[in-house]
């Protein structure tokens, strides 16, 4: 019943949003140079322990079980690939989806901190996409906060009765939207209004960035239920073991 | 409803979600975020300079193209291929 209400409530907040005129936005990491050496260190610092943490929490979790390397290299792959796709959104501008919902349903947080890290490593590196400078911030927005809201929203909503497959697409969408509203809160901080102060900033970048993402995470949530749909099948024995089910 | 079927009806929403803006909105420019995002931050402060930039930055479009394309490629070959291993029928 719950999740019937749910599906017809988002999909009419999801349609509405046609309705808006659609004008220029954008929604993605913060690009290199674009935060101060202060936030740049600062965001460093905050992030460097969850993935420092999520080392150990990799090898600790594949030394349990030889199937939970496999599962966890396909949830790596998967936020590679979601993590390169540049989508088109009703804003008519592009965006990512961040792919880290899936492994943080899967394996719980704190894995996805290291898998984030290596792919926002690479973009930064490889595609001029993000930066090193701003690699703490992007790391804690994408790696951090959104596989910890993801894994949050799965177990909340499993608790109540939830279906696993809505409860992953629940967990994957709010996952992707929290890291945008996360980087709106870092560029807020970091470039506060002259006149309205963060949050005047922070309403304006949220406005933008949460507009776009919408139907990239709804997309997010859908591509991360059909991998768990397989997964449900053909590993159910995994899922049980990793309590992810 | 078959797992197959399942999945078939979940991707077809996604690309129609994804198609959806290209269809409807004709004079958009879909432009990445990257340049666009200078933009508000340039807004609210016009004095800010960024004070480091990117290592190597691709050479052109066409080579950004190129490196997102890899990414997808071996993520998506990842992917598939410990899938097919998961779906194998057994004895193989």
């Amino acid at each position: 019943m719950i999740t019937k209400h749910l599906f017809a409530g988002s999909l009419a907040v999801f349609l509405s949003v046609f309705l808006f005129i659609p004008e220029k936005s954008y929604a993605m990491h913060i690009m290199e140079g674009y935060l101060s050496p202060f936030w740049s260190i600062f965001w460093i610092v905050l992030s460097f322990p969850f993935v420092a943490y999520g080392f150990f929490a990799i090898k600790k979790k594949i030394s349990e079980n030889t199937k939970f390397f496999m599962l966890l290299a396909m949830c790596g792959a998967f936020a590679f690939v979601l993590s390169s796709l540049k989508i088109p959104s009703v804003t008519g501008s592009c965006s990512h989806p961040t792919g880290v919902g899936l492994g943080a349903v899967l394996f719980g947080p704190t894995p996805m901190a290291v898998i984030g890290f290596i792919i926002l490593l690479f973009q930064s590196l490889l595609l001029a996409h993000g930066g090193l400078t701003t690699i703490g911030a992007n790391v804690f927005s994408m790696a951090v906060v959104g596989p910890v809201a993801a894994y949050g929203v799965f177990k909340g909503t499993l608790k109540i009765g939830i279906k696993s497959g809505t409860a992953v697409f629940l967990a994957a969408f709010a996952g992707d939207i929290l890291t945008y509203v996360t980087t709106s809160i870092q560029l807020a901080l970091a470039y506060p209004d002259a006149v309205g102060g963060f949050i005047t900033s922070l309403w304006k970048f949220m406005s933008i960035f949460a507009l776009t993402q919408l139907p990239l995470a709804v997309s997010e949530g859908l591509l991360s239920l059909i991998v768990y749909n397989v997964l449900l099948k053909y590993s159910n024995k995994e899922l049980s073991l990793l309590k992810a089910i | 409803m078959a797992l197959w079927k399942k999945n078939i009806i979940l991707l077809v929403i996604v690309t129609a979600i994804s198609v959806l803006p290209l269809v409807t909105l004709k004079n958009a420019e879909f432009a990445g975020a990257d340049g666009l995002a200078e933009n508000a931050i340039t807004e609210i402060n016009p004095d800010y300079e960024p004070w480091f930039s990117s290592l190597y930055e691709p050479a052109s479009g066409e080579i950004e193209s190129l490196l997102f394309a890899v990414q997808a490629a071996v993520g998506a070959g990842i992917v598939g291929f410990i899938l097919g291993r998961i779906t194998a029928k057994k004895g193989e």
